[in-house]
């Protein structure tokens, strides 16, 4: 493991072998170290699920909030210390079904709060139930049949509820991921990264790092403007294979 | 039919037998068997209900709400803080009269985040208008999540069935699953006595106004009231259809008892146990198990503990600033009803976010309540760390 020492605490994850949230620990850690900045000026507010455990596991001030709340508890603590730099770590189950009606009205409200949602397509914690962003037809382990519900695209939502920064990592690309964290820190509103972070246990097997590895499209090599929301929207629109990258970053005055 | 099954799949069965008819569900621990188990008995067929997963417990309380409302037969289960989360629509469910059943597995609510059991969620519903009824083991499980459907629908109230995290949501224990066609002598289809009909319209829930606000809520107290007589009548017609009756309450070996435990849940069987050792040393101590929590079995407590000199309440819950839950509501119960002989009452917390009640905790409850020393608070914390 290569943890930063810096931002690293001792303690063990209790993540399964294989999760990508070793990852985007990792990849945080680094990032953070990388900018200058002091576990002391960040503040880390997770909810509820396996990546929510995240802010335990680092030296930073820490807040394992309620399923689905993470946002308003981070606005409310951004709100009474604005010089912290405050940081959501949330599931994809956790930030687009029960706490779905807060990330609309956080982007509304663009505080200097950036949101990485560590995304593996299905609820880990209470060991593999469908999420919002579950692909239809996939057959989870907990169901009988394939997954019938249509899925959130979280990037096609962001762009429609105007986040001014908009972007995809892949959890397992280090150099890409880190630098999208710094990127969108250093941001002055709010902004969004959805980190594809794999399950194999509960989702796709120890296979789905290849099969990403080898489908991933980089928005830098597309030629995409990122300050274009209208190409944002055609290049998702047009997107057969995931995108990494920035889609959309409004420059803020 | 008997199986081998945890007590989260007591009630998935309870609740297939019962011919649910719609099921909305939110995963989480300790409770996500239940709903995972009828997902499949759906899927399968076996269970022609509609099973939809929601986006939060307080959809699926909606969701439910919606169902009732059009004359389904709806359940859902949580924990905690899903129970937690649902608290406008327990007061809605309640309020609106709707019939459903709902399964809690009593679980400690954050932070510090825990998943094992304590019954401050469950009991912290208190004044929603729900029924409550606890169990003490899988079997008990199964009937009264069946015995819940006929009580709520008899009511047009929703009754909640409360199981201990773990020592009964993942213990597997022989269950004997009554044939279909018993569970359909004694629970017919539901009749709703007012649903959402096209060709009868009726608009729900309008303003009400201070004029008649107060006579729905007497209503709906009226028919908690009402749940005292019927209860018992509508376990006697389960008693001779299965041979099994467990009553609001048990008192268990309290005839010439002078120290009697209240208990609740799984602590129950524990005790049991502990009273069975001393009273085989001729020890004159027994205990009352309260199932019934809402509405509260006043009468039938008083009746249980009438003479008896000695009471320890056990509580596996806290309301901060006043004690046990159970114990003030016995307190309270027994009040003025004997005044010539007010018992010594003491009041004990135990077992909190999990931590195990042995056998030992027990004794030294029944020890320090014998000793007769008197303590100047209404709680007493058992086996707290300095």
């Amino acid at each position: 493991m290569s943890s930063t020492p810096l931002f690293r605490n001792a303690t063990e994850p209790v993540w399964c072998d294989g999760c990508g949230d070793f990852h985007v620990l990792d990849g945080l850690c680094a990032a953070l170290e990388g900018m200058g900045r002091e576990p002391r000026n960040v503040a880390l507010v997770s909810g509820i699920g396996c990546s929510s455990r995240l802010p335990g596991y680092m030296e930073s001030h820490g807040f394992n909030s309620i399923h689905g709340r993470a946002l308003p508890i981070a606005s409310g603590l951004k709100l009474a210390r604005p010089e912290l730099t405050v940081i959501v770590t949330a599931g994809d189950g956790d930030i687009f079904s029960i706490g779905a009606t807060h990330l609309v009205h956080t982007v509304r409200r663009n505080p200097a709060i950036t949101l990485f949602v560590m995304d593996n397509g299905v609820y880990g914690l209470t060991k593999g139930q469908q999420s919002p962003t579950t692909p239809p037809g996939t057959q989870m382990r907990t169901a009988a049949q394939p997954v019938g519900d249509a899925s959130v695209d979280p990037l096609s939502l962001m762009l429609s509820l105007g986040c001014g920064f908009v972007a995809q990592a892949y959890a397992a690309d280090q150099p890409a991921m880190q630098q999208l964290m710094q990127q969108a820190i250093e941001y002055p509103g709010f902004s969004f990264v959805n980190i594809l972070s794999p399950c194999p246990v509960f989702r796709g097997g120890m296979g789905i790092y290849k099969e990403l590895r080898r489908s991933i499209s980089r928005i830098d090599d597309s030629g995409h403007d990122p300050a274009d929301l209208a190409a944002a929207h055609a290049l998702l629109a047009s997107a057969e294979a995931p995108l990494a990258g920035i889609l959309f970053r409004r420059d803020l005055p | 039919m008997q199986k081998v099954i945890v007590g989260n799949h007591a009630v998935s069965w309870g609740v297939k037998l019962a011919r649910t008819e719609v099921i909305p569900a939110y995963p989480i621990t300790p409770q996500t068997q239940i709903v995972e188990e009828l997902s499949e008995m759906c899927a399968s067929g076996e269970l022609p209900a509609r099973f939809i997963k929601v986006e939060s417990e307080h959809s699926a309380m909606a969701s439910a709400v919606g169902a009732s409302a059009a004359g389904a037969r709806a359940f859902t289960a949580t924990s905690s803080q899903g129970l937690a989360l649902m608290h406008e629509m327990l007061h809605w469910a309640a309020a609106a009269r709707h019939p459903i059943v709902m399964a809690d597995v009593n679980r400690a609510l954050g932070p510090g985040w825990n998943i094992w059991t304590d019954q401050t969620d469950s009991l912290s519903q208190r004044d929603t208008g729900w029924l409550q009824l606890y169990c003490e083991n899988n079997q008990e499980v199964l009937d009264t999540t069946i015995i819940a459907f006929r009580l709520a629908e008899a009511l047009d109230l929703p009754v909640m069935l409360v199981l201990d995290a773990f020592y009964l949501s993942h213990t597997s224990e022989p269950v004997d699953i009554p044939d279909q066609a018993l569970v359909d002598s004694f629970l017919p289809k539901r009749e709703a006595h007012y649903k959402l009909d096209i060709n009868e319209p009726h608009a729900f829930n309008a303003l009400v106004k201070p004029d008649d606000y107060m006579e729905m809520r007497w209503h709906m107290h009226d028919a908690q009231r009402r749940a005292l007589e019927l209860y018992p009548q509508i376990e006697s017609e389960w008693l001779a259809l299965t041979g099994r009756y467990y009553g609001m309450i048990e008192p268990y070996r309290t005839d010439d008892a002078e120290t009697v435990l209240i208990t609740t849940g799984t602590v129950t069987s524990t005790a049991r146990y502990v009273i069975d050792e001393r009273r085989s040393r001729g020890e004159k101590v027994g205990l009352v198990k309260i199932k019934m929590f809402r509405p509260f079995p006043v009468e039938a407590m008083r009746a249980a503990l009438k003479g008896i000199p000695r009471i320890a309440v056990i509580d596996r819950n806290i309301s901060p600033g006043n004690g046990g839950i159970f114990a003030q509501e016995l307190r309270s119960a027994l009040y003025g009803s004997d005044s010539d002989a007010a018992p010594q009452f003491n009041g004990y917390i135990v077992g909190l976010g999990g931590r195990n009640v042995t056998p030992d905790t027990i004794n030294g409850i029944i020890d320090h309540v014998q000793s007769g020393e008197t303590v100047d608070r209404p709680d007493i914390w058992v086996g707290v760390k300095a």
